[in-house]
């Protein structure tokens, strides 16, 4: 009997035709595309993208050439190249990282002692000649100047879980 | 008397371009509408950039951008492949799915060629499309594009038979090869259309049609899984776009076939007087962009027949089915059943 239903079945196209419904229900559900550059998904404040530099409120650079960023890098990304300055406080004179060996682990921002280094949540970058991938410590600061109120925030937003 | 001639042939020429520039338009929003149809069903949005001037118009110059890309791509030759038979292939491919269109009624009247023997020209037509693909297959000179050339060779001969005894039916119901005739075999609303007798032969010959075309679920013979394109894997540039154009022009010639056979041509769906009873164009246009819809539904739907599932459902299954029904249509037709016969 139940070969005779299954033959059956099969010559309507039951399976066939269910198949085809539920496509066709899919076909008039709303589409869950996101038009890129008009719309953006969410970000989260950890969100780990290029990097930036920061100053303290009085405009000093933060960073004091600890090389703990350098030691942790698990790419070798950053290189940093430190002296002391006329006043005698210690600080880089070199800071780079080579955005094309970084792998946005994020490690230099847990690492710094002084929450100088981050990664911003910027993602949308380009490099339009050679060698440019290796950003420059002036680079890293004015993108940290540009940015100092939106990393503060997403810092402040995500202080509590660190 | 000689210049009655050549007016004839310039006449003629200017029809069959008056066929063919459309065709190739529709050909070109074809694409386009698989796109979004697929698109949709994955719940996607499908292109939706390409625009004309700035504006972006829902995406509608997608198939002019396609079209202008592969054009101006290079034709590269594999080594070792016969040059002849690499660029006729595509052409007999294009010539003979073109070529079906002659005969094809748009309308009461407007027709290219209007043969008595219409349904034997098309079936012949479609059948030559497989040497098309055989040749670019073993000109190729790659195995995987003869593999997918034999694959696609012995399922096109092998639908071909379950499709020609579906036209069968229609044939023993309309009494006639021409397809105006045949139209007009299925005037007055949708109760008199042949799909009702010939339910099965309907959905068969749709099914050969999608098989016959090389389409989702029955396109063994592309698999991008495991022959990466079959036959035409070697072509590239204007030579694939033209494959490509056969490729749809032969599914809007099924659809168009399905829609004279089984869904009364250019006849409105409803009876009487009305205007939209009206036999015109129109609903032509629209039936046979039912069955493409039906194509890309496939397509979203279904996974790849096994070869060997397809061999079977084409000769053990269609063929069975469509001999028990030409007798059973015979019987109606004797006893003359229902509006139809």
């Amino acid at each position: 009997m139940s070969k005779v239903v299954n033959y059956l079945k099969s010559l309507t196209l039951k399976e066939l035709r269910r198949g085809m419904g539920l496509t066709l229900k899919y076909f008039f559900k709303r589409k869950f595309t996101v038009r890129y550059p008009e719309e953006k998904t969410p970000k989260s404040p950890r969100f780990r993208g290029l990097h930036a530099l920061r100053r303290y409120p009085n405009g000093e650079e933060r960073c004091i050439a600890c090389k703990l960023c350098e030691a942790v890098c698990p790419a070798a990304a950053i290189t940093i190249d430190s002296d002391v300055r006329e006043d005698g406080s210690r600080r880089t004179t070199k800071y780079e990282i080579d955005l094309f060996k970084c792998i946005y682990c994020g490690f230099c921002e847990e690492s710094c002692p002084v929450d100088s280094i981050v990664e911003t949540d910027i993602h949308e970058y380009h490099f339009e000649s050679k060698g440019k991938n290796i950003i420059t410590k002036e680079q890293l600061l004015a993108i940290g100047d540009m940015y100092e109120e939106k990393i503060a925030e997403t810092k402040q937003q995500d202080a509590k879980y660190r | 008397m000689i210049l009655e001639q050549i007016w004839m042939i310039v006449w003629t020429l200017l029809k069959i371009v008056a066929i063919m520039l459309p065709l190739i338009l529709c050909v070109a929003y074809a694409t386009y509408f698989e796109r979004k149809v697929i698109a949709f069903m994955h719940t996607r949005m499908g292109p939706n950039r390409v625009g004309l001037f700035g504006f972006r118009l829902r995406g509608l110059m997608q198939p002019f951008a396609d079209v202008i890309k592969l054009l101006t791509k290079e034709i590269i030759f594999p080594s070792n492949a016969n040059k002849f038979l690499f660029l006729i292939a595509p052409v007999i491919t294009l010539a003979t799915a073109f070529a079906a269109w002659a005969v094809v009624p748009f309308e009461d009247g407007l027709v290219l060629a209007n043969i008595n023997a219409g349904l034997v020209y098309i079936l012949a037509m479609t059948s030559l499309g497989v040497y098309g693909v055989i040749i670019a297959g073993w000109a190729s000179n790659s195995k995987y594009a003869l593999l997918g050339a034999l694959r696609s060779a012995a399922q096109i001969v092998s639908y071909e038979i379950a499709m020609g005894f579906a036209l069968v039916g229609v044939l023993v119901a309309a009494g006639s090869l021409n397809l105006t005739e045949i139209v007009h075999g299925q005037q007055g609303g949708i109760q008199n259309w042949y799909f009702i007798p010939l339910f099965p032969l309907f959905v068969i010959y749709f099914i050969a049609g999608v098989a016959e075309t090389n389409r989702a679920p029955f396109d063994v013979a592309e698999g991008e899984s495991e022959i990466v394109a079959g036959f035409h894997v070697e072509y590239s540039g204007s030579a694939f776009a033209v494959f490509f154009l056969a490729e749809y022009a032969n599914m809007i010639i099924i659809s168009a076939l399905a829609a004279i056979m089984f869904l009364g041509g250019w006849y409105s769906p409803i009876g009487g007087d009305s205007i939209l009873a009206t036999p015109s164009v129109f609903w032509f246009f629209v039936k046979t962009c039912v069955f493409m819809y039906l194509y890309f539904w496939f397509r979203a739907s279904f996974p790849r027949y096994r070869y060997d599932q397809i061999m079977r459902l084409g000769w053990k299954v269609f063929i069975p089915i469509t001999i028990v029904w030409i007798m059973v249509v015979a019987i109606m037709k004797v006893y003359h059943l229902g509006p139809w016969f």
